[in-house]
């Protein structure tokens, strides 16, 4: 059973390696026949936990930590690798029309099935490793494959996107080695397990801590730090964007959860995880506001992406038990975990819609994305539904995220992070209400028709990973997962369930109205204000001050906890 | 004060000032020169801390591989110096920066220097389990053995940074000749370097792989000294960059991996476990796998000096 852990990484690595050396046309064959196997094993080792006491672990070469390294599986690594592995699936079967096999071997094909094995490899390494050093390795290797899969059109914009995001995720990789060197000089290990039993609140901790904290979160894109995110995810092909906005992103999130949680649960503090709580308030806040100002399709779903993140981000100031004083890995962080495979699965499918709404439309500029129901309806459909999944309704698993969020704000009497959540949820609504009303409007005819023709096979696969979303919240979770009570789901024809789904859209179609972009009107001051923020935000002087600021804030809040 | 500390002394003065004139440095050739002087001093540094496998590998490939990277970079940058200054910060932005940047890194001196002495460490553990590895040298023991998975993964890396440097090409050249045109010059003194240095080059690389299982040395330094070897070569235009679409090509570059990958997945089956070697072939099975990994090394690293292909295949 324990073997599975190392196949899970080994398999698309070793599918990698011999889609390079056969090369031609069977790379997209090789990368193919790769998905259900890692999906078998993903789904294996999620149905193994259990029966194994909810963790599996494996000794890499025999040698045991701290000396040796070791591979550890839990409900976290489980639940990351299952969506994953539906994710990649699902995009593998939308690229084969994107990325052909043909006779010749061509530079974007090569190139694009050889990253999303090793991309795969990547994340099953974040997911299951036990090692701050073997997490360096795996952060590195997301840069490598997501760095050319930002870049894969060639055009210079893109390369100008590509090379931003390469240095500020260097940055974060600099900043998280130098954390990691500290913690092995202070306690003499980089195990997960051996380190949280020996390390202390210390200040070497807290710079440690902050220094890795704050790399990660340039890695994340977590607001203010987001100034790659847009240009990079917008201008890549749609199912790179999926890659990225759906899966990589959540890498370097992972380990952060690993080491607040897992390595010191005990010294956060009350003020740390509070800070981290209001960036992901902040990032809720920005980016959809942002999202609704924007001319391009994929720009706003780039930015509802800054947005969405955010939402991950509460499970911190949610989680800590402050009679205990420590982060506790239950219920918030199960909601954290829950919304992160909600977002990637419906952030994948609507990436993948935008891709087809721009082939069938020749464009994707938001004013004049009239008539697309008629031109790419199935396109539009899936647009609309993944729009829904990240809004929450009742069976989906941002629905049940938000509730264990909830839940947890009650009990731990943070009435706050209720509010940030209603804001959110009425936020991702206006974006979308606006959405619908310019799909519904006339078709302008006198647009010239650039028309392309969409695969058949691309809306089945965005549609399953939309459904995959939407349906998140009726697994059997509480038979799975650490659950002290079991999120029932409200009758849905209920009045209860209808108005707390009818209320957000009402208030979200008045901010639309307020905020969103209109022709012939002059945009409120907020907006214009909104605007510029954004394109401070976006320029290197900037991010280097937030990011400078945020370390020190971030390092005050650890040292200054008992 | 003894001589050796006058001399440790200075050294860390002149790394802090390379240091300093590379940051400060407006021209990007200049600081790439800088930066390259600092790479050097910071090997010096590895050999007074006793760290010779480091000091080879930050000479070999933090200054020697980098610094011609560096330096074909700032020279291809050469025109967009102009603009680049024109979008100088000004004054306040440079000081509130320099300020914020002084507290992170006081906080990160003060830390450092507080922490005890002699640090926590493995290296006691490391050597005792030195002789399960039937190896010398415990840098070589670590990184094949005890963190085995970390090594192979960053080959991986290696691997998937040449994919990312190919994947900049244009459509149309795709499968052909990697790095840009140049032009022949078979006379001057590169030649001559080109024809001197490689036999003398290979026997040294040989010998720093062979040696790595019980002296300082290993598959990365014997790797990069054979990629400097065949850089060379290339630049003086003695032998032609290999095609991209080459198959041999292709397989040199994915065999450390791959090789160490199915080495390990022979553990599974003669030893017990992923990634572990049968008691009594621990030091064959590694110098093995050490030889592939130079060989992918020591192509890969050309590769990314070189560059995408600039011209279609033939």
């Amino acid at each position: 059973m324990n073997f599975l852990l190392v196949l899970s990484l080994v398999v698309p690595i070793a599918g990698a390696l011999l889609a390079f050396g056969v090369g031609g046309r069977w790379v997209s064959r090789i990368a193919l026949a790769t998905m259900p196997l890692g999906l078998a094993i993903a789904v294996a080792i999620a149905a193994g936990l259990r029966p194994a006491g909810g963790s599996l672990v494996y000794l890499l070469g025999g040698w045991s930590p701290p000396l040796g390294v070791a591979l550890r599986a839990d409900w976290l690594s489980a639940l990351m690798m299952v969506t994953t592995a539906v994710v990649i699936s699902a995009i593998g079967l939308f690229a084969r029309a994107d990325f052909p096999a043909g006779m010749t071997e061509t530079r974007r094909s090569f190139a694009f099935w050889i990253l999303l094995l090793a991309v795969w490899g990547a994340l099953n390494t974040v997911f299951l490793s036990g090692d701050l050093f073997t997490f360096y390795v795996s952060l590195e290797l997301l840069v490598f494959v997501a760095v050319p899969l930002v870049a894969l059109d060639g055009r210079a914009e893109t390369l100008q996107a590509a090379l931003r995001y390469l240095l500020f995720a260097l940055l974060g990789s600099v900043l998280y080695l130098a954390g990691t060197g500290l913690l092995y000089g202070a306690y003499g290990t980089l195990d997960i397990g051996v380190l949280s039993g020996r390390i202390r609140g210390e200040p070497v901790t807290a710079v440690a801590v902050t220094l890795m904290t704050v790399g990660l979160m340039a890695k994340t894109a977590l607001f203010p730090l987001y100034l790659w995110l847009p240009a990079a995810h917008a201008g890549a092909p749609a199912a790179a964007s999926a890659v990225l906005s759906a899966l990589v992103v959540k890498g370097s999130f992972f380990i952060i959860v690993r080491l607040w949680f897992f390595v010191m649960p005990g010294l956060a503090g009350v003020a740390a995880p509070q800070l981290l709580g209001a960036l992901g308030a902040g990032a809720i806040v920005f980016g959809s506001l942002l999202a609704l100002r924007q001319e391009r399709l994929k720009l706003l779903v780039a930015y509802s992406t800054v947005a969405q993140l955010g939402y991950l981000f509460l499970a911190f100031p949610l989680a800590l038990d402050a009679e205990a004083g420590r982060l506790i890995d239950g219920s918030a962080l199960i909601a954290g975990l829950v919304q992160a495979a909600s977002h990637a699965t419906a952030k994948a499918a609507m990436f993948m819609a935008a891709g087809m709404i721009y082939v069938a439309l020749g464009h994707d500029r938001i004013a004049a994305l009239g008539g697309v129901v008629r031109t790419a309806p199935l396109a539009a459909l899936v647009f609309l539904l993944a729009g829904v999944a990240l809004i929450g309704p009742p069976t989906s698993g941002v629905y049940f995220a938000k509730t264990l969020f909830l839940r947890a704000a009650d009990s731990t009497h943070q009435w706050w992070w209720s509010l940030v959540l209603d804001v959110g949820g009425v936020l991702t609504s206006a974006y979308l209400v606006m959405l619908v009303a310019r799909a519904l409007a006339p078709a302008d005819q006198a647009a010239p028709s650039m028309a392309g023709i969409v695969s058949g096979q691309q809306p089945v696969a965005a549609l399953a990973l939309v459904l995959c979303s939407l349906l998140l919240g009726l697994l059997p979770w509480h038979a799975w997962l650490p659950l002290p009570l079991a999120v029932t789901t409200p009758d849905p024809l209920s009045l209860d369930a209808l108005w707390s789904l009818v209320w957000p859209l009402l208030v979200g179609m008045a901010l639309a109205a307020l905020m969103g972009r209109r022709q012939n009107q002059r945009p409120l001051r907020m907006a214009l204000w909104l605007e510029q923020a954004d394109h401070a935000l976006r320029q290197w002087p900037a991010a280097g001050f937030s990011l400078l600021g945020l370390t020190i804030m971030l390092g005050v809040a650890l040292l200054l906890t008992p | 004060m003894s001589v050796i500390q006058a001399l440790d002394i200075s050294l860390a003065v002149l790394v802090l000032a390379v240091a300093i004139w590379t940051i400060v440095s407006r021209d990007a050739f200049a600081a790439v020169v800088g930066y390259v002087a600092y790479g050097l001093l910071v090997s010096l540094v590895w050999v007074r801390l006793f760290a010779v496998d480091v000091a080879l590998t930050e000479a070999a490939i933090g200054s020697g591989v980098t610094g011609v990277l560096l330096i074909s970079a700032a020279v291809r940058l050469r025109g967009t110096e102009a603009a680049v200054a024109a979008e100088w910060p000004g004054a306040g932005s440079r000081v509130l920066a320099a300020a914020l940047c002084m507290v992170v890194t006081a906080a990160l001196a003060a830390v450092v220097l507080t922490m005890p002495d002699p640090g926590a460490t493995l290296a006691p553990e490391a050597a005792r389990h030195l002789a399960e590895t039937e190896l010398g040298n415990p840098v070589t023991a670590v990184l094949m053995a005890f963190r085995a998975l970390d090594t192979l993964l960053e080959k991986v890396v290696l691997f998937l940074a040449v994919i990312g440097v190919w994947s900049l090409a244009a459509d149309g050249n795709w499968g052909g000749i990697a790095g840009p045109r140049r032009a022949t010059n078979r006379q001057g003194a590169l030649a001559f370097l080109a024809q001197l240095l490689p036999p003398v080059g290979i026997v040294v690389a040989i010998h720093i792989v062979w040696i790595g299982a019980n002296e300082p040395g290993g598959a990365f330094q014997g790797g990069a000294i054979l990629a400097a070897m065949w850089m060379i070569v290339i630049m003086a235009r003695l032998a032609e960059a290999p095609a991209i679409g080459e198959r041999r090509l292709r397989l040199a570059l994915v065999a450390g991996p791959a090789v160490f990958l199915a080495v390990g997945l022979m553990g599974f089956a003669v030893a017990n476990a992923f990634l572990a070697y049968p008691a009594g072939l621990a030091k064959p099975l590694i110098v093995f796998v050490e030889v592939f990994m130079t060989l992918s090394i020591a192509v890969s690293l050309p590769m990314l000096v070189l560059g995408p292909p600039d011209r279609p295949s033939s």
